[in-house]
């Protein structure tokens, strides 16, 4: 093995060059990767940006509920987005509601990505009955609508973060299984798992260490838009009481808060979470449009 | 055709059978079913009488049973909250929800079809990047901030439409509908809209993909070649080709858009089963919840089922394979 | 000879890509009289399915007819309004394509497509329309045609869809008919029966027909005439027996003994060394001169048709002729 690991060691450096330099070649992708970095830098470090705590009852102010955006607030700071009916900052409470929206978004993505994966990896190896078997529960899982199967969930279970985190993953394995099976299904014909087959490598050193890394990039492509696709059903499902308690809200639960008062002209406790909300999925959606450009074999040349 | 039609029911059947395990296990084994099909109000001696009468002392297969015996006599529990039995509520509330899908289906194709044509004939025009960068928001967006977005403008800055409710209904036979009444109309555009704009975006990219598609076949050459007018060529040959995909599509979203209608009726305070569904989780009203699990999962397979059918019927090339 | 039916005057049509123009047909001259078989001779990418686009007026964008004219019973087809020139098209004008599996609407019923060719040039009620068709159909050899006007394409055989095809395109009686390789994907013993088909019609309605193939075999027996086109140019035109059998041009040379033929059985087959330039990067000059054998540094100008011997245009600077003299 040693004599062939030398050329892929000296090749690897270029297609990654290529991969970024052809990512960088869209300023909308840029723009929105720039972005998401951003926003996800502010959720991290919301603790240290924002003036207060939002989930802290004891720092809300009742008597400053529902302030327009710049109002000065009883402590001495501003509330620059305004506050909502309880008297929470909503800037704190946007960058605390990022915290779980972006949390349980990406942390759903990764259980599933994991998860779906070995089971399409695992479909791919085995073929036959097992594979039609997992081919078969995949096909049904897509034919019903991410929404009815969170609703089914989360009526079964209750409410709670953890139990939207394993709505989401229900929702979302069978994308990865379905497209780690096709791709590696392609790779499995190749010469290259046929010669480790011949060396008698163990069946999990072939998948893991072979298999995988060829299904990375389609993986990366459906990864970035089940994140976005995540975060959209959190909100949604907070949205309609389903998700998140009342007490952290995420930006779906700050936008339902804000719902009621919306008719009476108090737009910003719905419209900046709102927006939010927005900006968030649109620029991973836009990462992972060029993502499957740049990764889409078919593309290239 | 008949094998094709039986295999095809037979796996709708057992798709239904999965799922009311499935819902039978996250009621009855999940969740206590003391808690879920009894009152919290019941006192010991009341739930010692439910608990014989629901044979919940019986072991766990019979209880399956005894709950499909049940649900395939129309009996799958009575609300907590009104008093009456959860499928007659579901039953009563189905045409608002209905309505709503439908109506969004069809805007769907009114609205995605000529724009996606647009889009597919012009595509490097402005009017066509514009049309595919609405399509990327119409994907992406929550529906249910889309239909806040929509009421803050039409409804409260521009006062030009209603946001709540179903307006005046008409009534046809038996039922009430609010497309038969101009006020009803007025409070049906909005939350079809806003349904209908993520269907709007997948029917105008298919009728654009479709159209960039079909446009270089030889056929639409051919065609041109007769000398026929473009509008034939284009309605006629071009577009006949797309449709039967488009309205596959369509009408397997049905069935989404019905669970998606969730989101909307409750953003609309539209009273359909959406809405009766949400406000059944929040106040753990348990036997409503199941019956509408049960009552989509049929009514997803149904239309999954008519339009697989459709299709064979559309697609001259499929008709005559399932046919030999 | 008779008046010609058409005469291409000079014809360029150029393809205006991102990459840069692609001069697809550049400078194409000939003539076809009533009755008459042109064939048009060339290899994949040699221009001349895009001259018979331009002389029916269907090149697409970026494509565009940049210069000459299409005289058609005098009139200029290149300068024609889009109206009138549909008017022509698929009734005086008609064409047929290469791929019969590809020509026919998959989703619309043969009596769809046929009743509304016919009714596109003629004002005539749809059943006398349909009578058309059905008549139209027996004559291009199709069995029960009654019957087979209600199926589907793809109830055809590839040989039967394209006699529905040329069915078509003679609905209306064309006084030109483009045939763009109908037989290239067909078997062998459908081709005959085609070509025969095809002639035999275009003798009876006077029709000129222009035959567009790569298979030098195919045109034999058929044409009157040959063009031979190679990188958007025709390199040598004449009568077709005296092209094939004293060819001129080295190109045309080359192509012939690419042919295994029987009588040179045994003999090693010939073939033209290199490939078929990019249109996009033409080498100046003649744009054979990279595969040449005779080119040498006069090639690299441009070669203006001559006539070296008698009722032959050539364009090279190097024909055979100078050989045998």
């Amino acid at each position: 093995m040693s004599t062939t690991a030398l050329p892929v060691v000296a090749r690897e450096e270029t297609p990654f060059r290529r991969f970024v330099a052809e990512f960088a070649a869209s300023r909308v992708a840029l723009a929105a990767l720039v972005l998401f970095v951003l926003i996800g830098l502010a959720a991290i470090f919301a603790p240290f940006i924002v003036p207060q705590n939002p989930y802290d009852l004891a720092q809300l102010d009742i008597m400053d509920g529902r302030l327009p955006p710049g109002s000065a607030s009883a402590a001495g700071y501003t509330y620059i987005l305004g506050t909502d009916d309880q008297g929470r900052d909503m800037f704190s409470g946007i960058l605390y509601g990022l915290r779980i929206s972006l949390g349980v978004g990406v942390g759903s993505a990764l259980i599933a990505c994991v998860f779906g994966t070995a089971l399409g990896l695992f479909a791919a190896y085995a073929g036959g009955r097992t594979d039609a078997a997992i081919m078969r529960l995949v096909d049904l899982q897509l034919s019903f609508p991410s929404i009815l199967v969170a609703l089914m969930i989360l009526a079964m279970l209750g409410k709670g973060v953890m139990n939207v985190v394993l709505a989401l993953v229900i929702v979302e394995w069978a994308y990865y299984t379905r497209t780690v099976r096709a791709s590696a299904l392609v790779e499995r014909r190749r010469e290259y798992i046929e010669a480790a087959e011949c060396l008698a490598l163990p069946k999990h050193r072939i998948m893991f260490r072979h298999l995988l890394p060829n299904c990375l990039p389609p993986l990366i492509v459906i990864g970035t838009q089940q994140v976005a696709r995540a975060i959209a059903l959190e909100a949604t499902l907070s949205f309609l009481g389903l998700g998140v308690p009342i007490t952290e809200p995420s930006l779906g639960l700050l936008i339902a808060n804000g719902y009621q008062y919306m008719l009476s002209g108090k737009y910003w406790i719905s419209f900046y979470p709102g927006i939010a909300l927005l900006v968030t999925i649109v620029a991973i959606n836009l990462v992972g449009d060029q993502l499957r450009d740049v990764l889409n074999p078919r593309l290239q040349r | 055709m008949t094998t094709w039609l039986i295999r095809r029911l037979i796996q709708a059947l057992f798709v239904v059978l999965a799922m009311s395990v499935i819902v039978f296990i996250g009621v009855h084994v999940i969740g206590n079913p003391v808690d879920i099909l009894i009152s919290p109000e019941a006192d010991q001696a009341e739930r010692a009488r439910i608990i014989a009468a629901l044979g919940l002392d019986q072991p766990l297969w019979k209880q399956y049973l005894l709950f499909v015996n049940d649900a395939l006599h129309g009996n799958l529990g009575r609300s907590f909250v009104f008093n009456e039995p959860a499928l007659l509520l579901i039953a009563q509330r189905m045409p608002a929800t209905m309505e709503l899908a439908v109506t969004a289906v069809l805007m769907s194709i009114l609205f995605g079809i000529p724009l996606g044509l647009y889009a597919g004939l012009y595509p490097e025009g402005a009017v066509a990047r514009t049309i595919m960068a609405g399509s990327i928001l119409g994907f992406s967006l929550p529906t249910f901030w889309v239909g806040l977005m929509l009421i803050m403008v039409f409804a409260v800055q521009l006062g030009w439409l209603p946001s709540t409710g179903r307006g005046t209904t008409a009534e046809l036979f038996g039922i009430q509908w609010s497309f038969l009444t101009l006020d009803g109309l007025r409070h049906l555009v909005l939350p079809a809209l806003n349904l209908s704009l993520f269907n709007i975006s997948l029917v105008l990219r298919l009728t654009r993909a479709g159209v960039r598609e079909t446009l270089p076949m030889d056929f639409v050459k051919f065609a041109r070649a007769k000398g026929l007018t473009p509008a034939r060529v284009i309605f006629v040959h071009v577009l006949k080709n797309i449709m039967i995909p488009v309205v596959t599509v369509v009408g397997l979203e049905l069935g989404s858009t019905i669970a998606f209608a969730v989101v909307t009726e409750s953003v609309f305070a539209w009273p359909g089963m959406g809405k009766l569904i949400i406000d059944s989780i929040n106040v753990l009203d348990r036997p409503v919840i199941v019956a509408y699990l049960m009552m989509i999962v049929l009514l997803f397979v149904t239309i999954n089922l008519v339009v697989d059918l459709l299709y064979t019927v559309l697609d001259p090339r499929v008709r005559l394979e399932a046919k030999g | 000879m008779t008046t010609p039916t058409l005469e291409v005057r000079n014809l360029r049509t150029h393809f205006f890509t991102r990459a840069g123009v692609v001069k697809a047909v550049d400078d194409v001259s000939f003539t076809i009289a009533s009755g008459r078989v042109l064939g048009l001779v060339g290899e994949s990418g040699s221009g001349k399915t895009v001259t018979g686009f331009s002389i029916i007026g269907l090149v697409d964008p970026p494509g565009r007819i940049a210069g000459g004219a299409i005289l058609y019973q005098g009139q200029d087809l290149a300068k024609l309004p889009e109206r009138e020139m549909r008017a022509l098209r698929g009734n005086r004008i008609a064409m047929i394509f290469q791929d019969p599996m590809m020509t026919l609407n998959p989703v619309l019923r043969i009596d769809t497509q046929m009743i509304e060719a016919v009714q596109a040039h003629a004002k005539v009620s749809h059943a006398e329309a349909r009578t058309r068709a059905r008549d139209a159909l027996g004559m291009v050899g199709i069995p029960s045609p009654d019957e087979r006007l209600q199926a589907y394409p793809h109830q055809f055989s590839g040989g039967m869809r394209q006699r529905v095809a040329i069915a078509i395109a003679l609905l209306h009686h064309p006084d030109l008919l483009i045939a763009d390789e109908p037989t290239t994907a067909l078997d062998v013993t459908i081709q005959a029966q085609i070509l025969a088909e095809v002639q035999k019609l275009a003798v009876n309605y006077g029709t000129a027909l222009i035959w567009i193939t790569h298979d030098l075999s195919v045109i034999a027996g058929l044409a009157d005439e040959i063009a031979v086109m190679y990188a958007g140019r025709i390199v040598e035109t004449g009568a077709a027996d005296a092209v094939l059998d004293r060819p001129v041009h080295p190109y045309t040379h080359g192509l012939i003994g690419s042919v295994p033929s029987r009588n040179r059985r045994g003999e090693k087959l010939r073939q033209i060394p290199g490939t078929t330039p990019s249109l996009l990067r033409l080498p100046p000059g003649c744009a054979f001169r990279t595969r040449c054998p005779r080119a040498d540094a006069a090639c690299e100008q441009e070669p203006l048709p001559s006539q070296p011997v008698p009722e032959r245009t050539v364009r090279c600077f190097h024909p055979l002729v100078a050989v045998a003299a």
